[in-house]
C-alpha cells in the first residue's frame, strides 16, 4: 500500500473530524466490549486474595481438569493435523469428482452449534445411540468419560488446520511438487522437501488455532462429558461448576489460566502472521477472482 | 483412463474420507435419524411447542440484533485499521482476535461480571434503568463479543488490497467522499461483507457457553435454543433434545447454502463470459 | 533419444485437447511446438513428460514404450513455464535436487563439483548461494535449466521457456540455449505461442491448432511454404485479398499472379508487407496511402484500395511517399488458397 505524507492528496475518509472520530468510537467500543472482559478476569480471580487464587489452581479437580485439557489437545490436535494435511493433499494436488462437496462436508463443523454436535455424538455412542448399546455391552466406555470428550474435540476443530492449508496449496499450485517429481523424487519425499517448507507457518497456524479451541471448547464437551468432577471435567466446564457453586473466585481463577492460553495463543498467531501465515484466503474479494 | 502424475492421492482422500465419515457425516446423520424416528406428527409437536418457538425467536431476533450491530462495529473497526495509523492500532489489531481466542465460558462469566446490576458496567447501566445480565440485552451482548471477528478479518483483507486508483479514479471524477464510498468502495467490500454477516449470524445462532451464564435463562423469556437442547438431555427427553437439535442443524445448513448462493451472485460480475 | 508420440489423443472437460496426434523427434534435434494458446502444445509437452497421460495412443522414447512410466522414472528434464524453483531452496540447492533424491547415491563432493560445473555451463558462477527471490527472472530461467540438466536427461523438455521475460533478455537466451543445445546435443522440445523464437532456435517447427498439427517442417520450408491461410497468418504479417482462379492464375483487383493446381473458382490471395511494392504509375491494384509508419529498417505503408481494403506495404527507407499519394500495390510474391 501506498504511504501517505503531507504530499499526497487525501483519500476517502481522510478528514481529520472524521477520522478522531471513527478512531474515538472504535477504541472506546473495543475497550468495552473486547479489553474490559479481559482485565474483569484477573481483577476477579484475585478479588479474594492471592491465597484463594492459589489454593484453587492447586485444587486436585483443578489440576486433573487441566490434566484433562492438556489431554484431550494432545490427542486431537495432531489427529486434526494428520487429517488437515492429507485433506489438504487431497484436495489440492489432484482432480476429482465431488471436490467441491467435499469442501463443504469439511467446513460444516464451523457452521454447527456446539450443542447440536454434542448431542449429535450422543446418538451415535451413547445408550440411545447406534453403537452404544454393542459398546455397553463390551463394558467400552465412550461417551461420559474420556474418549467422548475427545472425540466431540476433534469434530469442533477439524476444519482448522485443513482450512489454513487449502487456500495456501491452492494458490501454490502444483508445479513445485512436479517438478521435484520430473527430477526423481518420491511422494514423502517431495512432501518433506518441498511441500512442507513451504506450508510450515501456515500449518502452524492452524494448529495454534486448533489448539486454543480445543482447550476452550465448553458446550460439545458439556454434552458428552457427563460433568464428573474430578474426572471428566475439563478446565472450561470446571470453570462453570465452581461459578454456580457460588464460588466466583475460584470460577475466575481457572478461567485466568485459560485466558493466559487466549492471550499467548494471540501472541503466537500475531508472529506467524509476521511470518506470512493465515494470509491467502479463500476469495471473497473480487480482485483476486477477477 | 485417469491417471494422476503425483502420488498419494489415495492415501489422502482415503484418510480425508474416512476422518470426515467418522467425524463429522456419521454424528450428524445419527441426530436426523433419531430425529425422524420420532415421525412427523410428534417431531412437529415438539419443535413448535410455545416453550420451542419462545427459544427460536429470543434466539433469532438476538442473533439479528448482535450481527446487526456488528456490521458496523466490525466495518468501522476494519476502516480504522487499515486506512488509519494511531497509537495502539497493532495491539488493536491483535485484541480483535480475543473472541476467537478465549473460551466461551470464560467470555460467558467475565461478561456476566461485567454486566450484573452490581458489576463495572451493569452498576451504571442500571442507573439509568436499564439492566443488561439475565435479559435478551445480555444474550445479544454475549452473541456481539463472539461473532465480532467475523466481519472485521473478512472485510479488513479486502479493504487492503482495494486498488487505490479505484478511489482516485473517482475522485477525479468529482466524487464526494460519501458518494465515493457509497458508489465504489462499498459495492466493493459486500462480498465480504455478506460472507461476514452470515458467518457472524450462523455463530449467533448456535452459541451456547458465552450467553448461558449472563442470559438468566428463563424459559419464555430469556431461553435460547442451544440451552432448551441441553435442558430436554437433562431430563432424558432424548427424542426432544434430537428434534429441537436438528431444527439448528438443518438452520445452520440452511445459512451455508445462503452464504454459498449470496457470495456467488456478488461475485457474479467477476466471470468471464 | 528419438522420441515418438503414435496416435496421442487427450480430451479434456475444458476446450484443450489434443486429438490425434503423430510426431517424430530425432535424436539430437531441437524442435519447436508452435501454436496459439489452446491449441494443444503444452499438453503434448507434458505428455511427453509423464506430467499427464494420454488417453489413448502411445509415446516412444526410442524404441521404449514410455506411455506408462512415471515422470519420476522417465528421465526426462522439464524446464517449467514459471521456472518452479524451490524458494526455500538456494540455487546450488535447487541444482543439487535431483542428485539428492536419486536412487542412485552420489558422494556430497561429486554433487557439489557437479553443481559447479552446471553453474558454470549456465554462467551463474558465485550465485550458488542466493535465492531464487534474489536473482533476475532471466537468471531463474538458467538455474530453471541447469536443475533439469543436472539428472542428465534423455530428453529436454521446456515450457514457453522465455515467456515471462522481457525482449532484449529473451534473445540473448535464445542464442544461448542454441549454444548449450550443440555443446550437450540433447534431444529437446519447446513450446512458444511467439513465432519469431520458433523460427530463430529451432531445427524443425511442428505448429498446430485446435489439437492438431496443421504443418511442420524446418523453418526455411514453413516460412516459404505455408500450407494452409492459418499457417500463413500465424507465422507473421499478411495481407489478404479475395480472388478468383480461372485456369491456373489468380486474379485480384488487377494483380494476377501464378496459381497452378488451384481449382476454378473463389480464393484468398496472402501477400506478406515485404512482398508487395508500390508505383506511382504502371499496373497493378490501384489504392490510395492512407498512412505511413517509420521504422527503424524501413517504412510501413498502409494503402486503401478502392474496395477500401487496407494493405500494409513495406517499402525501403530512401522511398519518398507521402498519405494521400494514389498509385499501383504491384505483387512480387504471394500464396494462394481456396476458400
Amino acid at each position: 500500500m501506498r504511504k501517505r505524507t503531507g504530499c499526497t492528496p487525501p483519500r476517502v475518509g481522510d478528514g481529520p473530524f472524521f477520522r478522531r472520530m471513527l478512531i474515538s468510537i472504535v477504541l472506546v467500543v473495543g475497550a468495552f466490549l473486547i479489553l474490559a472482559p479481559l482485565l474483569i478476569i484477573g481483577v476477579e480471580a484475585f478479588a479474594k486474595g492471592w491465597q484463594v487464587y492459589r489454593d484453587t489452581i492447586l485444587h486436585p479437580d483443578t489440576r486433573h481438569a487441566i490434566m484433562l485439557t492438556v489431554l484431550a489437545a494432545l490427542v486431537a490436535v495432531p489427529v486434526n493435523t494428520a487429517f488437515g494435511i492429507a485433506a489438504a493433499w487431497a484436495i489440492t494436488k489432484f482432480d476429482f469428482r465431488g471436490k467441491a462437496f467435499l469442501l463443504v462436508v469439511i467446513e460444516i463443523p464451523f457452521s454447527v452449534s456446539p450443542i447440536v454436535a454434542g448431542v449429535a455424538y450422543l446418538f451415535v455412542y451413547g445408550l440411545q445411540g447406534i453403537f452404544g448399546p454393542t459398546l455397553d455391552a463390551h463394558g467400552i466406555k465412550i461417551l461420559f468419560a474420556i474418549p467422548g470428550i475427545i472425540l466431540a474435540s476433534m469434530f469442533v476443530t477439524a476444519p482448522f488446520v485443513a482450512r489454513e492449508l487449502i487456500p495456501l496449496m491452492q494458490a501454490q499450485g502444483r508445479d513445485l511438487e512436479e517438478a521435484a517429481t520430473s527430477l526423481g523424487a518420491s511422494g514423502w519425499r517431495t512432501f518433506f522437501s518441498v511441500t512442507l517448507p513451504n506450508i510450515k507457518w501456515a500449518l502452524l497456524y492452524g494448529v495454534v488455532l486448533c489448539n486454543a479451541r480445543v482447550m476452550g471448547e465448553f458446550g460439545a464437551v458439556s454434552v458428552v462429558s457427563g460433568n464428573i468432577r474430578g474426572q471428566t471435567n475439563t478446565l472450561p466446564l470446571h470453570i462453570e461448576l465452581l461459578y454456580h457453586d457460588y464460588q466466583a473466585a475460584g470460577a475466575f481463577a481457572s478461567a485466568s489460566i485459560l485466558a493466559l492460553i487466549a492471550v499467548f495463543t494471540i501472541i503466537a498467531k500475531l508472529a506467524l502472521e509476521r511470518r506470512g501465515a493465515g494470509r491467502v484466503r479463500p476469495a471473497v474479494n473480487p480482485a483476486e477472482k477477477a | 483412463m485417469r491417471r494422476n502424475v503425483l502420488p498419494g492421492l489415495r492415501l489422502s482422500l482415503g484418510v480425508t474420507l474416512l476422518y470426515v465419515s467418522l467425524i463429522v457425516v456419521l454424528p450428524l446423520a445419527a441426530l436426523v435419524f433419531k430425529a425422524a424416528s420420532l415421525g412427523p406428527a410428534d417431531y412437529w409437536q415438539i419443535v413448535s411447542s410455545s416453550r420451542a418457538l419462545a427459544s427460536y425467536r429470543v434466539t433469532v431476533l438476538a442473533a439479528l440484533a448482535a450481527t446487526f450491530f456488528n456490521l458496523f462495529l466490525g466495518l468501522a473497526l476494519a476502516w480504522t485499521l487499515v486506512r488509519y495509523r494511531f497509537p495502539g492500532r497493532r495491539i488493536v489489531d491483535a485484541m480483535v482476535d480475543l473472541p476467537f481466542a478465549l473460551p466461551t465460558a470464560v467470555a460467558g462469566i467475565s461478561l456476566t461480571a461485567l454486566f450484573t446490576t452490581n458489576g463495572l458496567f451493569g452498576s451504571i447501566l442500571s442507573d439509568f434503568g436499564i439492566k443488561v445480565a439475565y435479559t435478551p440485552l445480555g444474550i445479544m451482548i454475549a452473541m456481539c463479543f463472539t461473532s465480532l471477528p467475523f466481519i472485521v478479518r473478512t472485510v479488513q483483507p479486502v479493504l487492503e488490497d482495494l486498488d487505490p486508483s479505484l478511489e482516485e479514479a473517482a475522485q477525479s471524477l468529482g466524487g464526494s467522499d460519501w458518494a465515493i464510498f457509497r458508489k465504489v468502495i462499498l459495492p466493493l467490500l459486500t462480498p465480504a461483507l455478506l460472507a461476514g454477516v452470515s458467518l457472524s449470524f450462523a455463530r449467533c445462532l448456535g452459541e451456547f457457553g458465552a450467553i448461558i451464564f449472563i442470559a438468566g435463562n428463563q424459559p419464555m423469556s430469556t431461553e435460547i435454543t442451544a440451552l432448551l437442547i441441553f435442558i430436554r438431555l437433562e431430563e432424558y427427553d432424548y427424542q426432544a433434545a434430537a428434534a429441537i437439535a436438528s431444527v439448528l442443524l438443518f438452520t445452520a445448513f440452511l445459512m451455508l447454502g445462503i452464504t454459498n448462493w449470496l457470495q456467488a451472485r456478488a461475485l457474479r460480475y467477476t466471470l468471464r463470459t | 533419444m528419438k522420441i515418438r508420440l503414435d496416435h496421442v489423443v487427450k480430451i479434456f472437460e475444458t476446450f484443450r485437447a489434443v486429438k490425434d496426434v503423430s510426431l517424430e523427434v530425432e535424436s539430437g534435434e531441437l524442435v519447436a511446438l508452435l501454436g496459439p494458446s489452446g491449441s494443444g502444445k503444452t499438453t503434448i509437452l507434458r505428455m511427453v513428460a509423464g506430467l499427464e497421460f494420454a488417453d489413448s495412443g502411445n509415446i516412444y522414447f526410442g524404441d521404449q514404450d514410455a506411455t506408462d512410466i512415471p515422470v519420476r522414472d522417465r528421465g526426462v528434464g522439464f524446464v517449467f513455464q514459471h521456472y518452479a524453483l524451490f524458494p526455500h531452496m538456494t540455487v546450488a540447492e535447487n541444482i543439487a535436487f535431483g542428485m539428492d533424491v536419486s536412487k542412485v547415491k552420489r558422494e556430497k563432493a561429486a554433487i557439489r563439483a557437479r553443481v559447479k560445473e552446471l553453474l558454470r555451463l549456465v554462467r551463474l558462477e558465485g550465485l550458488g548461494d542466493r535465492f531464487p527471490a534474489q536473482i533476475s527472472g532471466g537468471q531463474r530461467q538458467r538455474v530453471a535449466l541447469a536443475r533439469a540438466l543436472a539428472v542428465d536427461p534423455k530428453v529436454l523438455l521446456l515450457d514457453e521457456p522465455f515467456g515471462a521475460l522481457d525482449a532484449n533478455v529473451r534473445r540473448e537466451l535464445r542464442r544461448w540455449l542454441r549454444e548449450i543445445h550443440t555443446t550437450l546435443g540433447i534431444t529437446t522440445l519447446f513450446v512458444t505461442h511467439d513465432q519469431e523464437e520458433a523460427l530463430d532456435l529451432a531445427d524443425r517447427v511442428v505448429i498446430l491448432k485446435d489439437g492438431h498439427i496443421v504443418q511442420q517442417g524446418t523453418p526455411e520450408a514453413v516460412c516459404r511454404d505455408p500450407k494452409s491461410a492459418f499457417v500463413m497468418k500465424f507465422l507473421g504479417d499478411a495481407n489478404m485479398l479475395a480472388a478468383d482462379v480461372r485456369d491456373g492464375k489468380a486474379y485480384a483487383d488487377g494483380a494476377v499472379i501464378d496459381a497452378a493446381g488451384l481449382a476454378d473458382g473463389k480464393a484468398e490471395l496472402y501477400a506478406r508487407p515485404g512482398d508487395l511494392d508500390w508505383a506511382p504509375q504502371g499496373a497493378g491494384i490501384a489504392a490510395t496511402i492512407s498512412r505511413v509508419m517509420d521504422r527503424p529498417g524501413g517504412r510501413r505503408v498502409i494503402a486503401t484500395t478502392r474496395d477500401g481494403v487496407h494493405l500494409e506495404l513495406d517499402l525501403e527507407p530512401e522511398r519518398a511517399v507521402t498519405s494521400g499519394d494514389n498509385g499501383f500495390v504491384t505483387l512480387r510474391r504471394a500464396k494462394v488458397f481456396a476458400a
